[in-house]
């Protein structure tokens, strides 16, 4: 189990060694598990060569306005396919779920194409409205809105609310766990995507971290400290957020249906 | 409006955001992509109708062979690997251990980790001039190994880092069904005489169903669409070693800009992709209609 621990925990702690090694001691050869001499001379080349913080404002507006999205229309939706009866109901269920194994690679020349046609290409929208198109939170929240007693329901339509009172009323202030997983899935996934933003995004100023990180990699080709430095930027934010969040998340999981 | 035609309306108003979402940016272009696949075409303008030549030209491309063989062996590699070493380490943990929080934290840790730094880590550990392999070799008196110019050993480092990604959520899941278990089941088994092989080949992973069969499709349909670590970690090299499909579609389509030939891969990649989830559907329904 330990070995486990020190498999995982390894390549982050070489990363973050790299990262902080001076650009000499890296070229020098020679083997040594810490650096010689900390520095932050690394992360200073990165920020002076390359709009990192306009990169990372990026990551953050796409990843929120695309989680956002997502929670609001699968919330409906869960809502719509757990409790409304309407005609078609089944077959519409089916079909979004079916997209679940509908990958976007498989889809990106048509995805290209269309986005072009909108004349989406190279606009955050781009990255957001394709990336919101998920149907694994519908899922998620239909399994989760289902153990929403049925008499909750009744009680209020005989009171006279409206379907939308409901919603908002009783659904969404029961449904805190489920956004909080949901809200937090679509977060890593966004922040994390890379194949599509690539496809999508074309200047240099709307790249998301990802994206970035690959371009600075190319520009600055065996410079592992200033890459090193730069990915350790990427990844710290997702881990602390998901340190500090894992325990629910576990729960979140073990709850929303997957047994 | 009768009450059951407001329900109805409600239901069809709160599902359409997310049905347009997916109409518009699934199914449409999944649509689209089909009928580029008949087309000769570089993205920009319109395209030429070619009918079935790109279907043709898949046919007898070598490289596109090289592509599929590369991703079966990906699935079949990575797949049973992740999940044995998933229940491995969930049958651990869930076992009585000092600092099982913490140990669970940073076994799920690659979670949060992105593809591309995934990749990149696996580049600074398997490099060849002077990644940790490397250099702990050297030191060590040990052979040096071609991470990057020997196709196999590629193939193996980026198998490696897909395990280091992908084993912590197998044993998520596997955690979460083991502790869905009673107690009784094994005490009964204990007093029948099984020794714990047997209560764990007997009791554990039959109960432990449900999650294998939906790891097994996860993981495969994750392989089938592996992208970000080898695109970043080999590029589909050396000589083609490493390429799979999707890599294989992303530089037809969007480096040599053949745009119809691209579109013809992921269709292929589609139907694979549907006949064997479809087939394992469809064993999973016989085995639990014969028990």
């Amino acid at each position: 189990m330990l070995l486990a621990a020190v498999v995982i925990l390894f390549p982050l702690y070489w990363m973050a060694v790299v990262a902080f090694s001076s650009r000499s001691s890296l070229s020098g050869g020679g083997f040594r598990l810490w650096p010689e001499q900390t520095t932050l001379d690394n992360f200073r080349r990165v920020f002076d060569s390359f709009p990192v913080l306009t990169w990372f404002g990026n990551s953050l507006a796409i990843a929120l306005v695309t989680s956002v999205i997502i929670v609001l229309v699968n919330l409906l939706a869960g809502y719509a396919f757990a409790h409304l009866r309407f005609p078609g109901s089944g077959v519409l269920l089916l079909v979004a779920l079916s997209t679940l194994m509908l990958p976007v690679q498989v889809i990106m020349v048509g995805l290209f194409r269309l986005v072009t046609d909108l004349g989406l290409y190279g606009s955050y929208w781009a990255v957001i409205l394709p990336t919101a198109a998920s149907a694994f939170g519908v899922f998620l929240a239909r399994q989760f809105i289902l153990t929403i007693p049925r008499e909750l329901i009744e009680a209020a339509r005989i009171d006279g609310a409206s379907h939308l009172q409901i919603f908002w009323r009783i659904v969404l202030p029961l449904s805190r766990p489920l956004i909080a997983v949901l809200f937090f899935m679509s977060m890593l996934q966004t922040w994390n995507d890379f194949a599509w933003p690539l496809i999508a995004l074309r200047e240099n100023a709307l790249y998301t971290l990802p994206v970035g990180l690959l371009f600075l990699q190319g520009q600055f080709g065996p410079d592992f400290g200033a890459t090193m430095a730069f990915a350790l930027i990427t990844v710290a934010p997702m881990v602390l957020v998901f340190l500090l969040a894992q325990r629910w998340f576990v729960q979140g999981f073990s709850r929303s249906g997957l047994r | 409006m009768t009450a059951r035609a407001r329900e109805a309306l409600a239901g069809y108003s709160f599902a359409a955001p997310t049905l347009l979402l997916l109409g518009v940016f699934v199914l449409l272009p999944l649509g689209g992509a089909m009928a580029i696949s008949l087309q000769e075409t570089n993205g920009f303008g319109e395209g030429t109708f070619v009918g079935l030549d790109n279907y043709r030209r898949l046919v007898q491309d070598p490289v596109f062979w090289r592509a599929t063989v590369n991703t079966a062996l990906y699935t079949v590699l990575v797949t049973p690997a992740a999940m044995a070493i998933g229940l491995g380490l969930a049958l651990l943990l869930n076992s009585a251990l000092p600092a099982r929080g913490l140990l669970r934290s940073v076994l799920i840790l690659p979670m949060a980790i992105s593809g591309v730094a995934t990749a990149l880590m696996g580049v600074l550990i398997f490099d060849e001039n002077s990644g940790f392999l490397t250099e702990a070799a050297r030191v060590l008196g040990l052979p040096q190994i071609d991470w990057q110019t020997h196709g196999p050993a590629a193939f193996a480092s980026v198998v490696i880092m897909t395990l280091w990604w992908r084993v912590g959520f197998n044993m998520l899941i596997y955690l979460a069904g083991l502790q869905g278990i009673s107690h009784e089941l094994h005490e009964a088994a204990r007093l029948d005489g099984a020794n714990s092989w047997q209560r764990l080949l007997h009791v554990t992973v039959p109960q432990l169903k449900p999650q294998s069969f939906f790891l097994v499709i996860l993981n495969i349909i994750y392989s089938f669409q592996v992208f970000d670590i080898v695109f970043v970690m080999t590029g589909g090299g050396p000589e083609r070693a490493t390429t799979v499909l999707v890599t294989y579609a992303y530089d037809t389509g969007f480096v040599t800009r053949d745009q119809g030939y691209a579109a013809a891969i992921g269709v292929v990649l589609l139907a694979v992709t549907l006949v064997v989830t479809g087939l394992r559907w469809r064993a999973e329904r016989r085995r639990e209609e014969t028990e």
